[in-house]
């Protein structure tokens, strides 16, 4: 009997395969998507300069509140950033969402008199001229958004602006604390 | 008119093979000699129709009969003639009819060349073929019509993906498919066997030539393919363990094993069940390779089709094929008789070694490719598996096989000694160790397995011609008859003797270029000089070039050496019009020995422009002995014994006693 189940390895092996390959058909994945090396860690350490001179330094403190919070990485130079501005408002607005803005690679001038024309969604903003905390932050460009929850662990990942969908599939529910 | 006639000609060729895949199967069941006789006539039918099809889409290509949509997506007028009819296998749906071509007339071939075949085997293999050729045909008709019409005909077509208009790929994909087809044949043979429910010497005779030129070209088909990647990407790799590369290397590896251990049932009358399982995996590898360039289950830098409702549909072929196949041997395989007996240090033994080392390597390539995906959907987690793995892995099974290859010649059958098979490679032994010394100390000290396998790439060479050299008796007979012994060698010894050693030189290339090569990426601006690898390489100026379906900008570097002239090149990077597309086209000037390899990246006047520098060490090597070995293959394959129909019924009667 052992001996038949030999010969019959070959073909499970197959069904097994199959089924990986069916699965991944079904599901419509899209194996170029990237993932993010960030979700399901303890957020990266932060220690940046404030946008606004003279205010506190940006540190992992702010993920020690026990609530969550999102962190934009932003600039004044990016147009999707601007496109995704008005939903960071209605958030700060609405849902009295705690958004940790970081102006990366940008003029500490030319951002602040970004936010003053629009509108400052930030309870906090910070300055990461060189980029170093983008590159603690597994960032490729901006806009890009974390979500961090009251543990300190990144929940969520979005690279490139936020949109509607973005907003009632996740990071609204997120915020209302379900952790996805 | 004609497109109708190829579609036309499609559609019958459907229709023949679901005859010929069916009535010869019954005949051969029932004894029925006129059912059996339908298949060779069928197999020639269905590949006159196949090749009509084919020159009808050949002709509205050559035409630039832009009414056929296919045409449209991939040719345009101005393009050169070779690519126009390159063109016809360069996308996804001419690629497909390109290998239900190499199909039929593979069925063709056994139908003219098997005819010594007993006819309830003859016509099970053709009927299996058929079989295959139906799941071909039917998914070209139904999902990917390469004659479909465009209404109103566009004034132009879109052209061929520049990247593709390049001699080394035109002649790519035919070699690869004739390999992957190739094993169609061994595939079929080992279906009707199991059918048959009989695997005897005879059956392996009958199997190895087709397995033999399967494996020569493939072989061809990935050493066309290594090579246009190290010379048109401009990365100044030859292998880059993408998934593609990975596709076609885990066919190769089971055909490789296939060869061997057909060796064993052939002369021994053992490892059946095994050969056939490897004759039915070899081609199963070559489906899922297909499956996963074309189903987007995977990325690739080779984009091709990819269309999961396509996807689905290789799967559904894939699982009949290879679930049927394997079922039939879950079935069928413990049933065949088990052979000659031999202890494990002998030929026997060291052929099994041999094939478990390969299908291992096939199996961690099978693992590194699929390993991302199966994370993926496991876990949500996303990797790359890339050349560290394979490095760590790969590398070091190859090398337990390189050291086994050279003994395992000097085994006698049935039960063998070590000890003098040593014996006669300590010359060898020693002249690789010191090469693996040499290269350690002299060229590199940082890696000391490089050192290593460059010692097997030379172990590989010496004790492959040591293991000729025994042979003959070379310096105990005189000359004249040591001469005569080679002479006299079996065509199938010659060449396995010029593959074992042609990939010394493969392993010799691709140590020497992996691990000692020299690269420079610097911004130049005309007029600037850079030291490089102890030349002087100086950017004379950048032209601008027009060529047939293209614009391009082209470097003049003059190469120097100690203040002399080295060599001169015109490294290019095109711009395709029509696709809005750049390749770069290097410029390689070799001695054989080594390539130094250029390429022209980005950059304007005012900035300069990057230059790309290598300097690849017996780079040409990895594809020469590529070429060399499968050079061996076809002189085995012209082997007498091994000529297909040599076997005469006599022979069959006797062996399947």
């Amino acid at each position: 009997m052992s001996r038949r189940l030999l010969y019959l390895l070959p073909l499970l092996t197959l069904a097994l395969m199959a089924g990986f390959f069916a699965w991944s058909l079904l599901i419509g994945r899209d194996p170029a998507a990237i993932g993010s090396v960030v979700v399901g860690r303890p957020a990266p350490p932060l220690n940046i300069p404030a946008l606004q001179e003279g205010q506190a330094p940006l540190t992992d403190a702010l993920f020690k509140s026990g609530k969550p919070v999102l962190v934009n990485f932003f600039a004044s130079w990016c147009a999707p950033c601007l496109a995704e501005h008005p939903l960071f408002m209605r958030l700060k607005e609405r849902e009295g969402a705690i958004v940790i803005g970081i102006a990366w690679k940008n003029k500490r001038d030319e951002a602040l008199a970004w936010l003053k024309r629009l509108g400052n969604p930030f309870q906090t903003a910070g300055l990461d001229l060189e980029g170093k905390a983008g590159l603690d932050w597994g960032l490729s460009g901006v806009p890009e958004t974390y979500a961090v929850d009251g543990n300190g662990i990144v929940r969520l990942h979005f690279r490139g602006p936020l949109i509607e969908r973005d907003l009632t599939d996740s990071v609204i529910p997120f915020l209302k604390g379900n952790t996805p | 008119m004609i497109p109708e006639l190829g579609h036309f000609a499609l559609i019958l060729a459907l229709c023949v093979a679901l005859v010929q895949g069916t009535l010869p199967l019954f005949g051969a069941a029932r004894g029925d000699a006129r059912l059996m006789a339908l298949a060779p006539t069928a197999a020639l039918t269905q590949a006159f129709l196949v090749i009509l099809a084919f020159l009808a889409l050949m002709q509205a290509y050559v035409a630039s009969d832009f009414s056929v949509a296919n045409v449209v997506a991939n040719s345009h007028s101005a393009k050169p003639l070779l690519y126009k009819i390159t063109g016809v296998w360069g996308n996804h749906e001419g690629s497909m009819l390109l290998w239900a071509l190499i199909l039929s007339i593979f069925g063709a071939a056994v139908a003219i060349f098997g005819a010594e075949l007993p006819d309830s085997l003859r016509s099970r293999v053709l009927a299996i073929q058929a079989l295959i050729g139906v799941g071909f045909l039917a998914f070209i008709l139904f999902t990917s019509n390469p004659f479909a019409r465009l209404a109103p005909a566009p004034p132009d077509g879109n052209g061929l993906n520049p990247l593709l208009q390049d001699p080394g790929l035109a002649f790519h994909p035919p070699l690869l498919y004739l390999g992957y087809v190739g094993f169609s044949v061994t595939y079929a043979f080992a279906i009707a066997a199991l059918l048959e429910g009989r695997v005897d010497a005879a059956w392996a005779r009958w199997v190895r030539p087709w397995t033999l030129a399967a494996w020569c070209f493939l072989t061809l088909g990935i050493a066309l393919g290594s090579w246009w990647a190290y010379y048109i990407l401009g990365w100044g790799g030859f292998w880059f363990w993408d998934p593609v590369e990975n596709a076609s290397l885990m066919p190769w590896l089971a055909g490789t094993a296939l060869l061997h251990s057909a060796i064993v049932v052939e002369k021994r009358d053992a490892l059946k069940s095994w050969t056939v399982l490897l004759a039915i995996l070899a081609f199963s590898l070559s489906l899922l390779g297909t499956f996963l360039v074309r189903s987007g289950v995977l990325t690739s830098v080779h984009a091709f089709a990819q269309d999961p409702a396509r996807g689905l549909y290789i799967l559904c072929f894939l699982l009949a094929v290879t679930g049927g196949g394997l079922t039939l041997y879950a079935l069928r395989a413990p049933g065949l008789q088990p052979g000659g007996l031999f202890q494990p240090l002998s030929r026997e033994g060291a052929l099994i070694l041999n094939n478990l080392l390969l299908c291992t390597l096939a199996a961690t390539v099978l693992l590194g490719t699929l390993y991302p995906l199966f994370l993926d959907l496991l876990t949500g987690n996303k990797v790359s598996v890339g050349p560290p793995f394979f490095n760590a892995t790969f590398v070091p099974i190859c090398l337990a096989l390189f050291a086994a290859l050279c003994v395992g010649p000097f085994l006698g059958w049935k039960r063998a000694e070590l000890w003098p098979a040593l014996a006669h490679l300590r010359i060898a032994f020693a002249v690789a160790v010191v090469a693996a010394l040499v290269a350690a100390f002299a060229i590199d000290q940082s890696s000391t397995l490089a050192a290593v396998a460059f010692g097997f790439g030379v172990w590989l060479i010496v004790g492959t011609l040591a293991e000729l050299a025994t042979r003959l008796r070379l310096g105990r007979l005189p000359l004249r008859e040591s001469l005569r012994r080679l002479r006299n060698t079996p065509r199938a010894s010659i060449g396995m003797t010029i593959s074992h050693a042609a990939l010394g030189f493969v392993v010799l290339g691709a140590v020497a270029t992996g691990a000692w090569h020299a690269e420079l990426i610097r911004t130049l601006k005309p007029g600037e000089t850079v030291s490089f690898a102890g030349y002087d390489v100086t950017l004379q100026r950048v032209d601008n070039v027009q060529g047939a379906n293209y614009v391009a900008e082209r470097a003049t570097l003059a190469v120097t050496r100690g203040g002399k002239p080295f060599t001169t090149l015109l490294p290019e990077r095109r711009l395709f019009v029509v696709q809005r597309r750049q390749v770069a086209e290097t410029a390689i000037q070799t001695n054989l020995l080594r390539d130094f390899y250029a390429t022209l990246g980005e950059g304007d006047a005012n900035t300069g422009w990057t230059i790309r520098l290598y300097d690849n060490p017996l780079a040409p090597w990895i594809w020469l002995g590529a070429a060399l070995c499968a050079l061996g293959g076809f002189v085995s394959l012209s082997d007498r014994r091994l000529r297909i129909g040599a076997p005469t019924r006599r022979r069959t009667v006797q062996a399947a006693e």
